[in-house]
């Protein structure tokens, strides 16, 4: 109870008391340890948050329609595309 | 009995004498006047994309042209994708690699930035993923 870093008060006493004695150093180190944990807390936090960021925006990619055909696409369509130019030539 | 099987036989060959002619008709069909005449003049050419595009800002004549003709091709870019079991967009992709191919020159063609050439001797410029 005594050790609580966040009660103000308690703090309080705790830093006049650790002025007087050889706990100082040793309060000094509590509360530098709970700051790194929050730090850590919230580092791990905006880490999380940040992978999540990272995989929402795939979506966009249909931006370019042309991605979707591939060159083994055309060529397996070549045949049939020169045979419809000759059947239908009145429209290309 | 025999003359009746003969004679129908007769008929059926007419029928499909008749039918090939008419199957063929299409076949060889050329182009419209006046389509092949607003290519010659440049004011319309090949996309990439597999259709026609305005060079120049077109007449109500050669917009009504070129329309008509793009409606025909989506349906039958439509028809064959759906035959070679291909979407819409890369069986009119693949024709728009061979009609770029195939125009002459004095016509006019689109280039992958956008930009409308005008087909001489040389190969056009064409998408890397052209055949």
């Amino acid at each position: 109870m005594m050790n609580n870093p966040f009660s103000r008060g308690k703090a309080m006493m705790m830093y006049q008391t650790s002025q007087l004695t050889d706990r100082r150093y040793d309060a000094i180190r509590r509360r530098m340890r709970s700051l790194a944990t929050a730090g850590l807390i919230f580092g791990a936090l905006t880490g999380l948050s940040a992978c999540v960021q990272v995989s929402a925006p795939d979506k966009p990619i249909v931006i370019n329609l042309n991605i979707n055909i591939k060159q083994e696409v055309v060529y397996r369509l070549d045949g049939d595309a020169k045979d419809l130019i000759n059947k239908e030539a009145d429209i290309f | 009995m025999f003359e009746h099987v003969k004679k129908n036989k007769a008929l059926a060959l007419i029928g499909g004498v008749i039918l090939t002619a008419a199957v063929a008709v299409p076949v060889m069909a050329q182009r419209d006047p006046a389509y092949e005449a607003a290519r010659a003049s440049g004011k319309i050419g090949e996309k990439p994309d597999g259709y026609l595009g305005y060079v120049t800002s077109p007449s109500p004549a050669i917009k009504a042209v070129v329309e008509d003709i793009n409606i025909k091709r989506k349906a039958a870019y439509t028809r064959k994708a759906q035959e070679t079991n291909s979407t819409v967009e890369q069986f009119a992709f693949t024709s728009g690699c061979n009609l770029i191919m195939r125009t002459v020159p004095g016509e006019k063609y689109q280039t992958p930035s956008g930009t409308w050439n005008t087909r001489d001797s040389s190969a056009p410029v064409r998408d890397s993923r052209c055949p």
